[in-house]
């Protein structure tokens, strides 16, 4: 599997996607943190969790005795640069020449 | 949408396509930096208790200043931050930017960057989060992978 399918494969999941905006809105949540706001066991929320960390979404570091977890936003920027930025600027590309055509011919 | 507001402590990671000897040259030399970090120049003697500057590329104003921490080459690198390139964040607290290198198995290696000690520094939190260091990051990679700088 290669990174893209990595990231794809961990948002196509809408408890992970769940998790992501959690840890949005506030990182370095350890799991009883997370898992307090789920309905779901422990060991679930372990198994997204890990999901995210092989895409590389959640990164975990221990301060102390806790492991938190951040949202590393990186992967996601990637996928945009290669999947999106590549379509949507072909549509504006062809906007603003329909554009230009439509001025040019009035 | 829910509204954010930055991290005292920001991680950011991401795996780059070159040796760690590669990445250390690429994060501490200007000729590397102003190529994806927002045009600036970097400059260090890497010293500890030496100053960290990043410059304008034509070295007229300092962007970021900060001294170094600690230097392990080609591992680590810890550097304080204070942003000059607006006035807000100018006067806040210098915050702390570790820079943490290392191998993996396939070839490829982990770069994690981790801005922490922002708690009194919001308007520098909420400037680096978002596309701060994702543009870094990802202009780094594409520059070492590529040999081409990030277009726009």
């Amino acid at each position: 599997m290669n990174d893209d399918d990595a990231v794809f494969k961990a948002l196509a999941d809408p408890t992970r996607r769940h998790l992501l905006d959690r840890l949005y809105e506030r990182d370095g949540r350890t799991l009883t943190e997370l898992e307090s706001e789920l309905e779901m066991t422990r060991f679930g929320v372990m198994k997204h969790l890990r999901v995210l960390e092989d895409a590389g979404l959640v990164v975990t570091r221990r301060v102390g005795r806790e492991k938190q977890h951040f949202l590393n936003p990186v992967p996601i920027r990637l996928v945009h640069d290669r999947w999106i930025d590549k379509y949507t600027e072909r549509r504006v590309a062809a906007l603003s020449d329909l554009k230009k055509r439509l001025e040019e011919s009035a | 949408m829910t509204t954010m507001t930055a991290q005292a402590t920001q991680v950011y990671q991401v795996f780059i396509k070159a040796t760690p000897e590669e990445i250390w040259e690429a994060i501490t030399t200007p000729e590397f930096t102003t190529k994806y970090f927002y045009g600036t120049a970097v400059e260090s003697t890497l010293e500890p208790g030496t100053p960290w500057k990043a410059h304008t590329a034509d070295r007229s104003e300092v962007m970021v200043d900060g001294e170094v921490i600690e230097s392990d080459p080609p591992r680590r690198l810890q550097h304080s931050w204070r942003a000059l390139y607006d006035p807000e964040q100018a006067e806040e607290p210098y915050s702390r930017v570790t820079w943490e290198i290392e191998p993996q198995e396939n070839g490829t290696t982990l770069l994690t960057v981790v801005h922490d000690r922002l708690e009194e520094s919001a308007k520098t939190a909420a400037s680096v989060s978002g596309t701060g260091w994702m543009h870094v990051l990802s202009g780094l990679k594409t520059l070492l992978e590529t040999g081409k700088p990030l277009a726009g």
